[in-house]
């Protein structure tokens, strides 16, 4: 058995688990909780490792003075490295308690056992209880030198599925860094260029001063911040401030994105290349999908607290990776690591490299000029919309290519992107504000993710399918004044709907049935499962083209060629615009740990895609965003949810897989298709408003 | 501008405040900042997201849209009200449906889906979607937010 990655660096039970003076274990998970419920199900694989209720389970996740470093909580690995590392640490601690246990019994380890907290013998209970053991843990043991873990038959007996432990908090409680209140502590509102190519020209910083409840202004460079005995007075401050400065882009003409990324002459990068890709003989099919910069919308806008004192740093942020987060900060500000502690705090949801990170840097940056006190930046819906980085716009081209014995047996995929990775690290930094302080700390280019983490923009560029060649080619577009980032799925959702698309442009060429002619394709069991669990549940009228204006689409894909299995069936009712009616789904995420969990992720997907591929794209003008509020930017609503039915096909015996980005693509895939079966035509530039689909018909007749 | 600092006296929760605050000042920063009440979330300020509704004399109102001097001896509820009562119908259909994920925007909806279900008990699922179109929600937890709040109507109607 190979140990998890976390192990390596950190092998020690120590590093996991330690002792509270009341005689307490408390447990650390680098990783955190960004709304999605990983929290609860590490708590499950903890506790039923253990042979204990996951309500005696106490976790910290995610500072960086206790925690492991587990790196950026993203891609939907949580509980496939960062759980399985902590089985892993739990298995270890139980090994260590029934070896502690038999001694004092004088028995045999392998003749106990534990329930409920308690130790057991032969089916009765000892007088020892689990506690009893603690003070002798040895925590210096290595993890790998005690793992005994159990099998899988003998997992999930107890509590097959919980409630999430942090819900009742969320809705009634105040757990969110913006609710976190310190005595004497102030405010800072950030008042951020348009973009980072723009410059600070001018400001009336003394009649800035004078606003009401404003204590201190901190300028450097093109950054300005606003400091305020309120939130509201802060808040008040920066609105005055944006609509009285005047400030400059470095650019003379605007960037025109899409042209680039659609005819751009910059080099491609092959990815994957079969040696006979160019030699096959048949019909070519293709396609091209476009999405435009989406942005994650959070509701909460992003925040931080920030203290300094004594040259030390104490940081609150909902980053979702304090200690990378750290390195950055450490970096710029030219301090030690150790000088800086940062702790995770939630925050309204995160789907990926959201603001989170430069709101730190914003309070960091402001709470300087007050030594000694707690500083709150609460960014505001302005500052969401014109400072976070956005998800990547994109467009891929795909092509298939059809034999003469009606099997796809060539696919050639080409992806053009913005970057889906601008995080920060020790090297670079990726701060907003650092690219325009006084001495600015200018970005260079973050390379890609690699294939073998998964892949950024060609994240699911190669079809889930058995197909004899295959090539993926990529460009990565970095010359744009837009700042783009990660944003849940990363190519995966672009990618998938290219190719998914693409499959049911030819099965409806050759009037076979969608379902049945992606089953020609595929050999693999699980896959095959989810494509006749679709096939069981759809109804009658399923993919007959009607006449009524509705149609049934399906989307497919295992998430990044290596993660869970996800197949989407979508109807649409199209009438002045595209309403979604009813969603199916089928998905294998392997071994499921907390099933309403990912039953929840899957839903949430697929209501999030409904809404970028139906509605969504950041309004820009050649130099930078410029949606202001929720009105320039509109996301579904509810009276435009669909029905929505999933089912989960639990694989105890399987590796456990994430489920929070694997419905995305083929969501969006499946509504593409479904506008085809229900009208005919094939929309492939998102997001399909009403003006997409009017100006597709023009150009078709 | 004038700043006029006033006295404004009125109740949350059942519990009387008299806060000496500008006037304009919006609900939402009183709730939050001044009365330590921050259950009521800030997701915009600017009447666009609904994550600060609270009920003001039974009214679901976005708080960052009433000037405090507005609110004078009127009852203010938020979801504050509820942590002690985990009987109330709304707050266990939310958990026993696993009405959330984030939970942001999750009070709000909570305060705006209580007015409404004062108002109508037998409101028809697809009017309770439409009264939240003003409440928006980015994790996707809606269906299982429809869900609870019509299990809650249900349970209200059949114990009446």
């Amino acid at each position: 058995m190979i140990p998890p990655s976390p192990l390596t660096n950190f092998p020690l039970l120590g590093h996991w688990v330690k002792l509270s003076e009341k005689n307490n274990l408390i447990f650390f998970s680098g990783r955190v909780e960004l709304g999605q419920g990983n929290t609860t199900a590490l708590v499950m694989m903890i506790a039923d490792e253990l042979d204990v209720l996951p309500s005696s389970i106490h976790l910290e996740t995610a500072r960086t003075d206790l925690t492991p470093n587990e790196g950026i909580t993203a891609g939907s690995m949580s509980i496939t490295i960062g759980g399985v590392a902590l089985r892993w640490v739990a298995s270890a601690l139980k090994y260590q308690i029934l070896e502690i246990a038999s001694k004092q019994l004088k028995t045999q380890p392998s003749n106990l056992y534990v329930q409920s907290g308690c130790i057991y013998q032969k089916g009765k209970k000892t007088e020892l209880y689990l506690s009893d053991t603690f003070y002798k843990i040895d925590f210096n043991r290595k993890i790998i030198d005690d793992v005994h873990l159990k099998s899988f038959e003998e997992r999930q007996k107890s509590f097959p599925n919980i409630n999430r432990i942090d819900l009742k908090s969320r809705l009634v409680d105040a757990p969110f860094i913006q609710d976190i209140a310190f005595d004497g502590m102030l405010y800072g509102a950030p008042v951020h260029p348009p973009s980072t190519y723009h410059q600070l020209v001018k400001i009336d910083l003394a009649s800035l001063k004078d606003r009401p409840g404003v204590v201190k202004i901190v300028k450097n460079g093109s950054f300005l911040g606003i400091i305020a005995n309120s939130f509201y007075h802060a808040r008040n401050a920066a609105i005055w401030a944006r609509s009285n400065g005047i400030w400059k882009s470095t650019l003379t003409d605007p960037v025109d994105h899409f042209q680039k990324l659609k005819c751009s002459n910059n080099v491609l990068d092959t990815i994957i290349e079969s040696k006979d890709i160019r030699k096959n003989s048949g019909k070519w099919f293709e396609t091209s999908v476009s999405r435009p910069f989406i942005y994650h919308g959070s509701i909460g806008p992003a925040a931080a607290i920030a203290k300094f004192e004594d040259e030390e740093i104490l940081i609150y942020s909902h980053s979702q990776g304090v200690f990378q987060l750290r390195q950055a900060i450490a970096n710029v500000l030219q301090k030690k690591e150790d000088q800086i502690c940062i702790i995770h705090r939630p925050n309204s949801g995160c789907y990926g490299h959201n603001g989170a990170d430069d709101a730190a840097f914003d309070a960091v940056l402001m709470a300087k000029s007050v030594p000694g006190k707690f500083l709150k930046v609460i960014w505001s819906r302005f500052d969401e919309f014109h400072t976070s980085p956005m998800g990547a716009a994109m467009v891929t081209k795909s092509r298939a290519l059809l034999s003469s014995d009606k099997r796809v047996i060539a696919f050639d995929v080409e992806v053009n992107s913005t970057p889906h990775t601008n995080r920060p690290s020790s090297k670079i930094p990726n701060l907003r504000a650092a690219s325009y302080l006084s001495k600015p700390i200018v970005s260079v280019r973050t390379p890609d993710v690699p294939l073998e983490r998964g892949g950024g923009a060609d994240r699911n560029a190669s079809p889930s399918y058995d197909i004899d060649s295959l090539r993926v080619r990529k460009r990565i577009e970095y010359d744009t004044p837009y700042r783009t980032s990660a944003l849940r799925s990363l190519g995966a959702y672009c990618n998938v709907i290219a190719n998914e698309t693409l499959f049911d442009k030819i099965a409806k060429e050759l009037n076979v049935d969608p379902i049945k002619f992606r089953l020609e394709h595929v050999s693999d069991p699980r896959s095959k499962e989810i494509l006749e669990r679709l096939a069981d549940e759809r109804l009658s009228d399923t993919y007959n083209t009607s006449d009524d204006g509705t149609g049934w689409g399906l989307g497919f894909a295992r998430y990044k060629g290596s993660g869970g299995y996800c197949g989407v069936m979508i109807k649409v009712n199209i009438d002045e615009t595209v309403q979604v009616t009813d969603a199916i789904s089928v998905c294998d995420v392997g071994e499921a740990i907390s099933k309403d969990g990912i039953k929840n992720q899957i839903e949430g997907g697929i209501i999030q895609s409904i809404s970028w591929t139906l509605k969504e794209s950041v309004p820009v003008d050649g130099f930078s965003a410029t949606a202001e509020t929720w009105t320039d930017y509109p996301i579904l609503k509810f009276s435009e949810i669909p029905n929505l039915r999933t089912i989960l096909i639990n694989r105890p015996a399987e590796k456990p897989l994430g489920a929070g980005e694997i419905s995305q693509g083929p969501t969006g895939a499946a509504i593409v298709n479904a506008i085809n079966n229900a009208i005919g035509i094939q929309v492939t530039e998102l997001p399909i408003t009403r003006d997409a689909i009017i100006a597709k018909l023009h150009s078709v007749t | 501008m004038t700043f006029e600092n006033d006295h404004v006296s009125f109740k949350v929760n059942g519990k009387q405040y008299n806060v000496n605050e500008d006037k304009n000042t919006p609900l939402l920063f009183v709730l939050r900042e001044y009365l330590g009440l921050s259950a009521t979330r800030f997701g915009c300020g600017e009447g666009t997201c609904g994550a600060c509704t609270v009920i003001i004399n039974d009214e679901a109102i976005l708080s960052c849209d009433v000037p405090v001097g507005e609110i004078e001896g009127k009852s203010v509820e938020t979801a504050e009200g509820l942590q002690r009562e985990p009987n109330d119908p709304l707050f266990r259909a939310f958990i026993k449906n696993q009405a959330g994920q984030c939970g942001y925007c999750l009070s709000g909806i909570l305060m705006a889906s209580k007015a409404l279900l004062r108002k109508d008990p037998f409101v028809s699922r697809a009017k309770i979607a439409k009264a939240l179109d003003g409440n928006l929600c980015r994790c996707g937890a809606h269906k299982r937010i429809l869900d609870a709040i019509e299990e809650a109507a249900k349970s209200v109607v059949d114990n009446a």
